[in-house]
């Protein structure tokens, strides 16, 4: 049974692969991003920029809000919990979205413990910064890893730093012999089965998708470039001054990720881009992506 | 050799890669009109159907899919199926209209709802490959039903009376994902299909006549 239940939620993420996953606040929102080619929804409160903008704790989305977006797309609508805020995922499972995204972007709920993901039906995505931060999210029950990038920044330096350091350690791990998986399990902080399968099969045993700082059609060819399967677009496009062009070109970049001629036609007349930040003078303490562990 | 095409613009091609690869068949991922040349049988992948159709407008594929279905196996699982079909419901929406089939999206409901089930299928599907006569699993991932199908349209596998698995002449409908299951049956199936029909059209249109 539980083995059922992980392939169904693993199997929606590779529905997903390919594809853009766009954050939207309204229903209007949620309606452009369908139109204009995304995968999936994701109901936040606020996007990232304007939490990181005006600061104060961000909480799960209202349930208004989330219902009145599930009611108009036909896409899978995903909604963001605080970490370790095991009642918002509760309150999520029962109205039944489809997918939760335990996130960095909201207030953390429990500084040392995230959701327990096996006590739900409902999958779940979870942010990591490096291989043993993707396996222990995993063996807590994630269904799905993305980078964490540092989201509301415009900036996709750190979702690169991110992808390539998940990238390299899985390759690392897949050359080791056998004998030194325990020591680099130690190492990763990472359970020794999960460090034994990757090493064994070369990826992680869910998809593996890219968010944090994507704004342009470049940025997501990048991280696709790097080893991501999917990306997901949060104050990129609503930040931008045509969302809706925006969404589209983001839309058909990741699809021709590799082919430089498309990647051009997707990447004129957008309007401008979001501001976006130097991570540097991003102070410390206000860096969203060091939340969770 | 036959070469299977994988519409490639979202969702799961690299499952479905991996599924024609199992059955020892060449494939090659489409996401353009000229990537369909070589290819004997295209598989709609699984995926969000509104995100494939944008595609389609958007890189002039839907007319290209449409005459390489005149004379060549196509065969479409979940969001591929919704594709095919002539009608589709929940919400009304544009597609291919390649078979006579009315289908119903999301019908079981959300991903809360999506579940693994048991087939009951024709022997003329369940008795090929290794697997020949093992149970038939169907993993339902927010998956849609036929609702109607045509005089033309003939049911190779069904869940719980309704349609999961059905076939037009050589064009293949599938409700459900065997990409996501380690059984070759359907995969082998219509690789037999874009086989011979690989064969016959090698014959010269004027020996028709």
């Amino acid at each position: 049974m539980d083995e059922q239940l992980f392939r169904l939620k693993t199997g929606l993420a590779e529905m997903l692969k390919g594809g853009v996953i766009m954050d939207v606040t309204t229903a209007e929102q949620a309606k452009i991003a369908e139109n204009a080619g995304a995968v999936a929804v994701m109901a936040l409160e606020r996007v990232p920029a304007d939490i990181r903008k005006e600061g104060g704790v961000a909480r799960m989305a209202s349930i208004k809000v989330i219902r009145d977006i599930m009611k108009c797309v036909s896409i899978p609508v995903m909604a963001k919990v605080r970490i370790g805020h095991v009642a918002e995922a509760q309150i999520l499972q029962a109205l039944e979205v489809d997918y939760i995204d335990e996130s960095e972007v909201l207030t953390p709920a429990d500084e040392e413990h995230h959701i327990n993901k096996h006590a739900f039906e409902v999958p779940f995505v979870c942010g990591a910064r490096n291989l043993g931060e993707a396996l222990r999210r995993i063996a807590e029950g994630a269904a799905l890893i993305r980078t964490k990038g540092e989201a509301g920044s415009g900036n996709v330096v750190e979702a690169v730093r991110h992808i390539r350091a998940i990238v390299r350690e899985i390759k690392t791990l897949a050359a080791l012999p056998e004998e030194e998986l325990m020591a680099e399990s130690k190492k990763l902080g990472a359970p020794y089965e999960l460090v034994r399968k990757v090493a064994r099969e070369g990826h992680l045993p869910v998809p593996n998708f890219s968010a944090g700082g994507i704004a342009t059609p470049a940025d997501a060819a990048l991280v696709m470039q790097l080893g991501a399967e999917s990306v997901f677009v949060g104050s990129g496009i609503f930040k931008s001054t045509d969302p809706e062009r925006r969404a589209k070109a983001i839309v058909k970049a990741t699809t021709h990720y590799d082919d430089p001629a498309v990647l051009l036609e997707a990447s004129e007349e957008l309007g401008e881009a979001m501001r976006g930040l130097d991570i540097a003078q991003i102070d410390e303490k206000d860096l969203l992506q060091t939340r969770g562990w | 050799m036959a070469v299977i095409g994988i519409l490639a613009v979202q969702g799961d091609f690299d499952a479905h890669s991996k599924a024609v690869g199992a059955v020892g068949e060449r494939w090659k991922l489409v996401k353009k009109p000229s990537d369909l040349d070589g290819v004997s049988g295209l598989i709609l992948p699984g995926g969000e159907s509104t995100t494939f159709l944008k595609h389609l407008e958007e890189e002039g594929l839907a007319e290209p899919i449409r005459q390489f279905a005149r004379t060549k196996p196509v065969f479409g699982t979940c969001a591929g199926a919704i594709l095919l079909a002539e009608t589709v419901e929940n919400p009304a929406q544009p597609s291919l209209g390649l078979m006579q089939i009315t289908v119903r999206r999301n019908a079981y409901g959300r991903q809360l709802s999506s579940s693994i089930r048991t087939l009951t299928a024709e022997p003329e599907l369940s008795e090929i490959g290794p697997e020949a006569g093992t149970p038939m699993e169907a993993v339902l991932i927010r998956a849609p039903v036929i609702t109607a199908a045509g005089a033309q349209v003939r049911t190779l596998a069904r869940l719980q009376g309704d349609p999961a698995l059905v076939r037009q002449g050589f064009l293949l409908a599938g409700t459900f994902h065997p990409e996501l299951t380690t059984d070759t049956r359907v995969h082998r199936y219509f690789c037999q299909i874009a086989a011979q029909v690989g064969k016959s059209s090698s014959v010269s249109p004027a020996e028709h006549k």
